[in-house]
């Protein structure tokens, strides 16, 4: 039997998420924590190539690795004494947290396995960013403004946290 | 034995969950078992990259339309918000405490 190439391309690419996952998770170093994330949001991208959705991987790769990305690693090299790995990346209760997530996990992949889930007629690959921007101003209209309104008061407060209280 | 090759080899909805699920499972480890303020946060990123990964495997093999890859982009807005307001919540607790353990922040208990 053969394996056809988007198979392969499917579990490296699974194989590179859960690995830059499992990185962030037990690195011992917070640096290396932020940066293997570029592995996961990177691969999550290619998975959305992958399922035909083109303009939200477009907007993963934009917003994830081109904004969060390196707003989180602004913040770590603001917030830390790098050299300091001993106190940068510290863990507790390492054993019992690992047993809850297995269970959780061994719950879900059971969960996952024995539902029937609802199965479409294979659709083929079209382009969706108009499809999109119809929804968007259509049905999606009043989610779409509470969106906007939502990112403005995230931006306000973010510069209300983070600026220095000036006194008289 | 055939069975397993046979599930391996046609990749459907059922490997994009699973995925999703470690991702998933990853995150809330890490919320559990951190104490930087930030590594927690990179835990949350990854749980809401998981559930929008869900999301647009559902909308390409469970309904067929593009309702899904809309609730995943309000997922990486909110992820963005959220990123920007927990970040600056954390620089904030830094200048007070000079460190960013969460466990020392809890003057609000006293």
């Amino acid at each position: 039997m053969e394996i056809s190439a988007e198979v392969i391309i499917f579990y490296l690419v699974a194989l590179v998420i859960i690995g830059s996952g499992c990185v962030v998770a037990f690195s011992r170093n917070i640096v290396h924590s932020a940066f293997s994330l570029l592995g996961t949001f990177g691969g999550v991208a290619a998975l959305y190539v992958f399922l035909g959705a083109d303009f939200v991987a477009a907007v993963q790769i934009l917003i994830y690795v081109g904004g969060i990305l390196v707003l989180i690693l602004f913040a770590v090299m603001l917030t830390h004494r790098i050299s300091d790995v001993q106190i940068t990346n510290r863990t507790v209760g390492r054993i019992p947290g690992l047993i809850a997530v297995a269970v959780f996990l061994g719950i879900l992949l059971k969960a996952i396995n024995e539902t029937n889930w609802a199965k479409v007629k294979e659709v083929a690959y079209a382009p969706t960013t108009a499809k999109i921007g119809d929804l968007f101003l259509g049905d999606y209209l009043l989610p779409f403004q509470i969106a906007a309104v939502v990112l403005l008061v995230a931006l306000i407060g973010a510069i209300t946290l983070s600026r220095k209280e000036i006194k008289e | 034995m055939t069975e397993l090759i046979d599930f391996l080899s046609n990749v459907g909805l059922k490997h994009y969950l699973i995925v999703a699920a470690i991702l998933f499972s990853l995150g809330i480890y890490i919320v559990l078992t951190r104490r930087n303020a930030i590594s927690i946060l990179l835990g949350v990123e990854l749980i809401l990259n998981s559930a929008g990964l869900n999301y647009v495997a559902f909308s390409r093999f469970s309904s067929g339309n593009v309702d899904g890859q809309i609730y995943t982009i309000f997922i990486i807005m909110l992820a963005a918000a959220e990123a920007a307001i927990g970040l600056a919540i954390v620089l904030a607790i830094y200048q007070i405490f000079h460190t960013i353990d969460v466990e020392a922040a809890e003057t609000l208990k006293d």
